[in-house]
């Protein structure tokens, strides 16, 4: 059961085979059996759960359900949801309770999903290995000693440890991407402004972006279906004419049904950096993709090596400001005892942040400050122009460009902890879609020796999503990398793998 | 040595929009703390800035009275700092490029006209308030926030240096304010703090490059703006002739003491880290839109003063008058439509006109009330002065009518007719009752008489008072002068 996709769970609920309380029930007790150990979650709250459940076997009754009635899923603890606790990771927020939802919690409830909890993740979203959250590292299933990737790293685990179907996550420098490719399960990062950022607690806020986290593209076009849609709250959210990203992968298509189809390898994405593991998977899954009918073309992205300074200036810099709101005047953790004002400030976001958040505030306040706004800032701001007009010449060539998610495999908790730049350089192939607002996605493609996933990351031109997906669903029929599942194992068997895992690194 | 002053004025325009600049919540001034902060102006985690159209319009109406740039693409900022009443650590401002650029004024001062060169104006958004009194004793020693003025629309208004006394400046705020309650866009009341002004104070002398300036915060009257200006040049001069220099700081005026005090220095000066807003889009701005605000433009001062003494034969002392406030000039324009549905005499005008001004407005001064809230509408004036016209009431009676109309003592569009019959006031001015009542005064008073026939001037005076008192004040003055004229002359 815990295997199965929301497009087999959609068919039996709709046939009465299974409830949603009973379909809630059976999740809630894999949380209950598991996250102690995985950490996937933040909150998990099963009598909330239990009456969005009931509430979904009622809609079921009556006839006309929705496509995810009664479809459990969880969300990344930085979208605001009515009621419950949500921490975005952070001591600061650890006590908050959202009086609303975010535009993406109303779309799921008025799909009728139920929700499971709220997951883990790097505090405020800054991480790549989810070490940062307030709340202790969620663990990789397939190696508990490895990180399962950040920030969305709670969200990938759920799915790829079969805690939830789907989840939701947020991507400002491939953090929906890279812990779904260190997990071994698909994640999408639409276009920017395609989902709302409404209710998403801001990290940067011109790189923010909702996106799914589930087993197969499909899944992921019944989530995006749900997430996808204008909405007035937010005033950088796209007002388009809606797409059926699941009927969009329905058609019926022939032996070659990736015929015409031209994938741009750029020589950046296949360097030295890469693991020799990776590079090999990655190359096996575009021979699929040409057995497919699909062309490789080689292409060149000269100023995608800026990717990752442009990221830590801009990103930082809206940070600093975006987190300045949690002051402890309103809500949120506030410091005992202070003398003044200015104390009172200090110590409440003294205590209230971690180190890596504290380090991208200072960061970001540098670059803004007055004097070096126009060196840094402003220069950061033209490169990543720069960036995002590489790409649109290279989609004169290709209608998808592919490569690797990461340049290596899930590395332990721990190993980059100390090396801030070591940890910020997993996200090298992934920060250029957030600086050109270009959808991407990350799906398994295989393993390593020791075990552990490998992501194929397919890119494409803005609103191309249902291309990925068709691409990525192709691909997914003749392949059987997103049916694996992590092995059900014991405490010996991971100090095994975790030796395994170690002399996989590069 | 004399010294020159410079005078630049910054003022803050709240916006007459019924929400805030960024959320719905409601604008309305007084409600109790905290109750119009929606979570967006609380800044709850996770919410977004929606900009409202309707403080642009009134910002791109401003550009067009006062013949501004309205930008096509302009941005919204942040400037970034801490403090208890800015909930998200920023106020989101217009920095780089503003809404408008340039535009001027026209004021007279020191009995020449001047054009104040406009800089600026940009959109932004209000902060909230810090509470240190008035709150209960039960929570101690504590400050309180009140999120409701929190994102309400400002149009922060930059003039060039370009006055050169403390009666400039003024004339040049009462200016602006005139024009923005004219157009609509603010409701000009300065003890809510819808209108307030920081001055930029230098001086220096004559022919040297512009000294040091201070700036002078919050002066939310003119009074103040007077005072304020003309102790920081008094203050500046003495420092300068002592020897001493003035420092470039922040200064509060202090109306209790008529002192300014600093504030705070340029070297406390703050990094605000300004930098474009991500969650707004430039601001764009199509003809099509400019030109629908045009359209809604009402006619400026300047020009509608104009057209009363060209069309309507008004003096320019009363066109002046009468275009200080778009409520008055609509009071006067809606009493003479009111009192004639065809093309009214100029002298029809001039006597509306000189009502408007006088007794209207002395009946609003002495109530305190505002012409929207007159208890004399236009169309009740209307019907008292079509008395005056056709000399039913003498200037006296329809005085005593208008008290009594503003009294209340009689409502509806015939206010006035009904108390004239009330009252039994009708003049007389009919030729065979007059003559009847100079013949008797003349008769009683002999001694007057000789004493006018001896040349006093002032016992004619007193034979018409006689002959009013006779008529128990009805009789038609004009006519009781013929009558006496005519009779003494025989």
């Amino acid at each position: 059961m815990h295997r199965k996709t929301i497009a087999v769970l959609s068919r039996m609920l709709a046939a009465r085979e299974i409830s949603a309380v009973e379909l809630a029930r059976a999740f809630l007790d894999r949380i209950e059996r598991l996250d102690g150990t995985l950490h996937a979650f933040i909150t998990v709250d099963p009598e909330r759960t239990l009456a969005q459940a009931r509430a979904a076997d009622e809609r079921i009754a009556r006839g006309r359900p929705a496509p995810l009635t009664g479809i459990p899923v969880a969300h990344k603890d930085l979208f605001c949801a009515k009621g419950w606790l949500t921490t975005c990771g952070s001591r600061i927020l650890s006590n908050f309770i959202s009086p609303y939802d975010a535009h993406v919690i109303e779309q799921f409830n008025a799909a009728g999903a139920v929700l499971l909890g709220k997951t883990n993740m790097d505090e405020f979203a800054m991480g790549s290995s989810t070490e940062n959250s307030h709340f202790g590292p969620a663990r990789n299933p397939w190696n508990t000693e490895c990180v399962a990737g950040g920030s969305s790293g709670g969200s990938a685990v759920a799915v790829a440890a079969g805690l939830v179907p789907a989840c939701t996550g947020t991507d400002t420098g491939g953090s929906i991407r890279q812990p779904a490719a260190l997990s071994g399960i698909c994640g999408l990062k639409p276009t920017y402004g395609l989902c709302s950022r409404y209710g998403l607690i801001a990290f940067a806020s011109s790189l923010d972006t909702p996106g799914p986290l589930a087993h197969d593209a499909l899944d992921c076009a019944f989530m995006l279906n749900a997430m996808a849609g204008h909405d007035a709250r937010d005033s950088t959210s796209l007002a388009r004419p809606a797409v059926d990203y699941v009927q969009a992968l329905r058609a019926n298509a022939g032996a070659r049904p990736l015929a015409g189809l031209r994938i741009g390898l750029p020589s950046e994405y296949f360097g030295d950096g890469v693991d020799g593991e990776v590079a090999a998977a990655v190359d096996a899954a575009l021979a699929e993709l040409r057995k497919l009918g699909a062309v490789t073309v080689d292409i060149a992205l000269p100023a995608v090596k800026y990717s990752v300074p442009v990221y830590y200036v801009i990103a930082p810099a809206e940070a600093s400001s975006n987190l300045s709101r949690f002051d402890g005047v309103r809500y949120g953790h506030r410091a005992e005892r202070y003398a003044d004002l200015a104390d009172m400030y200090k110590k409440t976001r003294a205590e209230g942040f971690g180190p890596e958040v504290k380090r991208r505030i200072l960061v970001g306040t540098y670059v803004l400050s007055h004097g070096y706004y126009d060196a840094y800032y402003l220069k950061a701001q033209q490169v990543r122009r720069l960036i995002a007009d590489d790409f649109q010449r290279a989609y004169g060539r290709c209608d998808v460009i592919a490569g690797p998610t990461t340049p290596t495999a899930a590395f332990c908790i721990g190993d980059k902890a100390d090396d801030p730049v070591q940890m910020y350089l997993n996200d090298i192939f992934t920060v250029a879609a957030n600086l050109t607002g270009m959808p991407a996605m990350s799906i398994p493609c295989g393993t390593t020796t020791g075990g552990l996933p490998i992501g194929l990351q397919l890119q494409a031109n803005h609103f191309a999503e249902a291309r990925l997906l068709q691409v990525a669903h192709r691909f997914q029929q003749v392949t059987d990398w997103h049916l694996r599942a992590p092995p059900a194992r014991s405490k010996t068997t991971v100090a095994d793998s975790h030796e395994a895992a170690r002399a996989t690194q590069p | 040595m004399t010294f020159e002053v410079v005078i630049g004025i910054e003022t803050h325009v709240q916006l007459s929009t019924a929400s805030k600049i960024f959320s719905g919540a409601s604008t309305a001034f007084g409600a109790p703390p905290n109750t119009q902060a929606s979570a967006v102006d609380i800044a709850l985690p996770g919410v977004l800035p929606v900009l409202n159209r309707g403080a642009v319009e009134r910002g791109m109406r401003f550009a067009l009275a006062v013949g501004g740039a309205i930008d096509r693409r302009s941005v919204f900022a942040r400037k970034n700092y801490f403090y208890p009443d800015l909930p998200k650590g920023y106020q989101i401002s217009q920095y780089e490029i503003p809404l408008v650029k340039g535009g001027a004024v026209t004021i007279e001062a020191d009995g020449r006209q001047k054009v104040v060169r406009l800089t600026r104006a940009h959109l932004e958004e209000d902060a909230g308030k810090s509470l240190h009194e008035g709150l209960p004793d039960t929570v101690g020693d504590v400050t309180g926030i009140d999120l409701n003025r929190a994102g309400t629309p400002l149009l922060e208004i930059v003039s060039e240096p370009d006055m050169r006394s403390s009666a400039e400046a003024v004339a040049y705020a009462k200016k602006l304010h005139t024009l923005v309650v004219w157009i609509g866009i603010c409701d000009g009341n300065m003890q809510e703090g819808s209108f307030r002004c920081d001055a930029n104070v230098s001086v220096r002398r004559a022919g040297e490059k512009l000294g040091t300036r201070c700036e002078i915060k919050n002066l939310n009257s003119f009074r103040f703006l007077q005072q304020a200006i003309d102790f920081e040049v008094r203050r500046q001069v003495e420092l300068i002739e002592d020897g001493g220099s003035v420092v470039q700081e922040t200064r509060l005026y202090d109306p209790d003491r008529d002192e300014t005090r600093s504030m705070r220095s340029k070297e406390d000066a703050q990094d605000y880290r300004y930098f474009p807003d991500p969650d707004l889009p430039p601001l764009a701005i199509d003809d099509a839109w400019v030109q629908r605000v045009l359209d809604e433009m009402p006619e400026l001062p300047e020009p509608l003063r104009d057209r009363l003494v060209r069309e309507h034969g008004l003096g320019e002392y009363d066109a002046a008058q009468l275009t200080t406030s778009r409520a008055l000039v609509d009071y006067y324009a809606a009493t003479v439509e009111a009192m004639t549905p065809t093309e009214p005499k100029p002298a029809l005008r001039k006597l509306v006109a000189n009502w408007v001004l006088g007794e209207v407005s002395a009946a609003l001064n002495r109530s305190d009330t505002s012409l929207a809230e007159a208890p004399v509408s236009p169309s009740q004036l209307a019907g008292l002065l079509r008395r005056v016209e056709d000399q039913t009431l003498s200037g006296k009676m329809a005085k005593d009518v208008f008290d009594a109309m503003w009294a209340g003592e009689a409502t509806g569009d015939d206010a006035a007719d009904i108390l004239i019959e009330r009252r039994g006031l009708r003049m007389i001015s009919d030729a065979a009752t007059i003559d009847r009542l100079v013949l008797e005064v003349l008769a009683a008073n002999a001694a007057i008489v000789a004493e006018f026939r001896a040349g006093k001037q002032k016992a004619f005076n007193s034979l018409v008072g006689q002959v009013m008192k006779a008529s128990k004040g009805k009789a038609n003055p004009a006519e009781v002068n013929a009558a006496l004229l005519r009779k003494l002359a025989t």
